[in-house]
């Protein structure tokens, strides 16, 4: 029998040991949690942040005029003619707009001492808006008709609250008594301020008329993009990785691929536009800021990031099956195709679902390639239109970041918005489809 | 499936290849100053025209006429936005490049002004010297050149406010700081006579002189700012004493956040710049590469409708966003109408 050494404590008692190994394990337990605590924290203050700054963006006021389209200033000679017609520009049409607007104040009965330019009121998108309704009913010509135009961003402003009666003493775009004949408008009912799904399909929009910008074209651009990455990178990354996995003989140069494509997915992705820039635009002759480039960029970025977890996918298909199947005869290739690839092909859609939405997000390979920039044409439909200029959602906010007037800063944050939820839909996809399809062994 | 993929990828692929890549839009790209005008410029175009709306990029002038310089093509940029004038390297770069024919067109004006927090101290006025006073690495004091000791405004002009100093200057990529360093830093040098107190230490190396009197004070009162006005609003948001140096135009439209101070006495203002009283202003460019012209659809046109009165003259668009209007205008709409490059003798 063998001599009993150990204190004659009861068990039941913790002892010194034991109690400082439990105080660790508790203090462990509230650095975690702390850490988390912290991560929360931060990601609150991100959101709340970003959506009280991006709500306004949504919002847009809107003031309703009866606007006359005088014959004498549209179309002097009354023949209709279109070509005739569409000289008259912009500058043109402003006039309409003013009269339009003081005709409404007085309508309305409103007086406002020292109000100077009423048509301040209105965004010089205005103009615009009117100048393709004529030429496109030319009809109307003569006639009177009742028109929404948007507030010009100053009003838009002060029914957010970015804009008050103090700081538009100190402005040079606005006036006291504009903000003044606001109010009288609002209550008359000439003036609303409500949801606004332009900002979600128009396209972006000069310094001077922030309340006209949209995020059309950003939004189209990102699309084409992510079709050519999808289109490319589904494809080459699924045979690539099925080629590794399932055929490739492990030797010295196989080790070097694959030493390499964890190496590339680690690159920063600047590198790529420079690559990109070499390749696709000097080299191969596509046009500048043009989805195509962009989507071929964004593959070789996403290439590697699609194959790793392919890959990982493919080996996590037990080896009994890969036998069985060759067990009754079916050739390598059969095995692939009919029996692993389908129990592997959940891990690799989230992959490239996770691919996709950090491609969705990138911004610097794009700065190479001339997709930052000012673009207003909606892109053609594909295939044409991924050799139209476009932007990108994420080179979007980077725009309005940019921009001097305080109008812009709640449209970057509302850009933000929509790219976050964009985000958020392709990672739920992922773990929708991680979770209906996953097959445990 | 597979099948379909890999057909779909070849498809692709055949595509790139065939699709003409004739293009019908003007690409423009350069200076972020002259960006804002020119989107103005490209957005009212878009609107009365039937050729479509230029792209715009911006990038810096620097960068924008390597990229004009790259050579001729439809894959290269048609016009370059510059705030400052080509460079003669610039011009030889070109043609190099066989870019021989280069339209130059002034657009306006910018001025530069210094503004602050609109409740911090009262920064009303400046002088060159106190810029430099404040700003230089060595300041001349008793007959001798000293390692800058200001800390506070009032150290060196009893005027200005008991307030440490903390500027906020543009990064040496823009073509503001440029400007800043030459009609001020290089002005003050002068006028507080540092300038000659290193020209005759040095032995009368004038270049040695002005490079000397334009090096910033290192010890983090200077801060070198190499993102745009925005970042420079933002940090004079957070600092209450801190003073930015803004594009005019940036300034009109944040009037309700900051103030501006004069400069030698005169208020920063469209018509004081026009007039040249206001010191501190610099032309605005764009290059046009005549070679273009008649290829790319609309480049001409756009060029002509940039140097409207109705655009760029004194009760345009562009004169409403911050742009000094040019009274040559005329001779600049003549330019364009004839095609007249460069170094024509004109």
């Amino acid at each position: 029998m063998t001599e009993i050494t150990a204190s004659r404590q009861s068990l039941l008692l913790p002892d010194a040991r034991t109690r400082s190994r439990n105080a660790a394990e508790k203090r462990f337990r509230v650095y975690g949690m702390i850490a988390i605590g912290l991560a929360v924290l931060a990601l609150c203050v991100l959101l709340v942040s970003i959506v009280s700054n991006g709500a306004g963006a949504f919002q847009q006021t809107f003031i309703t005029l009866d606007v006359a389209f005088p014959e004498d200033k549209l179309d002097k000679n009354g023949n209709r003619d279109p070509a005739e017609m569409a000289k008259v520009t912009t500058f043109g049409y402003a006039p309409l707009i003013k009269s339009a607007i003081n005709a409404r104040i007085q309508a309305e009965g409103i007086e406002i001492e020292g109000l100077k330019k009423p048509e301040r009121m209105i965004s010089k998108e205005a103009a615009a808006q009117l100048r393709n309704f004529v030429l496109s009913n030319p009809e109307v010509i003569g006639e009177t008709r009742r028109f929404e135009v948007l507030a010009s961003g100053r009003v838009d402003g002060y029914f957010k609250g970015r804009v008050t009666a103090e700081s538009a003493k100190r402005d040079k775009n606005i006036s006291p008594e504009h903000l003044v004949l606001a109010d009288a408008l609002k209550n008359a009912g000439a003036l609303e301020t409500r949801f606004n799904w332009k900002f979600v399909t128009w396209p972006d929009a000069s310094e001077n008329r922030p309340e006209a910008s949209g995020l059309g074209v950003a939004i189209l651009g990102s699309f084409y993009m992510m079709l050519v990455v999808l289109v490319l990178a589904l494809p080459i990354g699924v045979a690539a990785s099925i080629y590794l996995e399932e055929f490739a003989p492990k030797n010295r140069f196989t080790d070097l691929i694959e030493v390499n494509i964890s190496n590339l997915a680690a690159v920063p992705s600047i590198v790529f536009g420079i690559l990109g820039l070499a390749i696709f635009i000097n080299f191969a002759g596509l046009p500048q800021s043009a989805p195509i480039v962009g989507g071929l960029v964004l593959t070789l970025m996403t290439l590697p990031r699609i194959i790793i977890p392919s890959r990982a996918a493919l080996a996590a298909v037990p080896p009994s099956i890969r036998e069985a199947a060759l067990g009754v005869g079916a050739s390598r290739m059969q095995t692939v195709f009919h029996h692993v690839l389908p129990l592997a092909a959940p891990g690799i859609l989230t992959g490239l679902i996770i691919g996709l939405g950090q491609a969705l997000g990138e911004t610097a390979p794009l700065l190479l390639i001339g997709m930052v920039a000012f673009v207003r044409e909606y892109p053609d439909a594909p295939p044409e239109g991924l050799f139209d200029p476009a932007t990108a959602l994420p080179v979007q906010i980077f725009n309005f970041t940019q921009r001097a007037d305080p109008a812009f800063v709640e449209r970057a944050s509302g850009a933000i918005i929509v790219l976050l939820i964009f985000l958020l839909i392709t990672n739920s996809v992922a773990i929708y489809l991680r979770r209906r399809f996953e097959r445990r062994w | 499936m597979f099948a379909k993929l890999t057909a779909s990828t070849l498809a692709i692929f055949a595509l790139t290849t065939t699709v003409s890549l004739a293009r019908d839009q003007v690409q423009v790209a350069g200076s972020s100053t002259v960006l804002p005008y020119a989107s103005i410029v490209a957005e009212a175009f878009g609107e009365n025209f039937d050729y479509p709306t230029p792209v715009i990029e911006s990038g810096g002038s620097s960068a924008g006429l390597k990229r004009f310089c790259e050579g001729v093509g439809e894959n290269t940029i048609d016009i370059a936005n510059s705030s400052r004038a080509i460079r003669e390297k610039e011009v030889q770069a070109c043609a190099d490049n066989g870019v021989t024919d280069i339209i130059e067109v002034r657009i306006g004006y910018d001025g530069i002004v210094f503004a602050s927090q609109i409740d911090g101290p009262e920064f009303a006025a400046f002088e060159p010297e106190d810029i430099f006073n404040a700003l230089s690495d060595q300041v001349l004091i008793d007959g001798k050149m000293v390692e800058n000791p200001y800390t506070s405004w009032s150290a060196f002009d009893s005027d200005l406010p008991d307030a440490d100093i903390i500027a906020f200057v543009p990064g040496t990529k823009h073509g503001t700081r440029e400007v800043f360093e030459d009609k001020v830093v290089l002005a003050g040098c002068e006028a507080t006579g540092a300038f000659d107190a290193i020209l005759s230490a040095n032995g009368g190396d004038k270049k040695a002189a002005e490079k000397a009197c334009i090096k910033l004070r290192n010890d983090g009162r200077a801060v070198d700012i190499d993102g745009d006005y925005t970042e420079t609003l933002a940090r004079i948001d957070a600092n209450p004493i801190g003073v930015g140096i803004f594009g005019l135009a940036f300034y009109e439209n944040n009037q309700d956040k900051l103030k501006v101070a004069t400069v030698g006495g005169i208020a920063p203002s469209t018509e004081s710049i026009a007039s040249g009283e206001y010191p501190v202003s610099r032309p605005l460019f764009f290059y046009i590469k005549a070679a273009h012209i008649g290829v790319i659809p609309g480049l001409k046109e756009f060029a002509q409708f940039f140097v409207l009165d109705e655009i760029a003259g004194e009760d345009g668009p562009l004169a409403e966003y911050g742009l000094v209007a040019d009274p040559e205008l005329a001779d600049t709409q003549m330019l364009i109408e004839d095609e007249t490059p460069m170094g024509s003798g004109t």
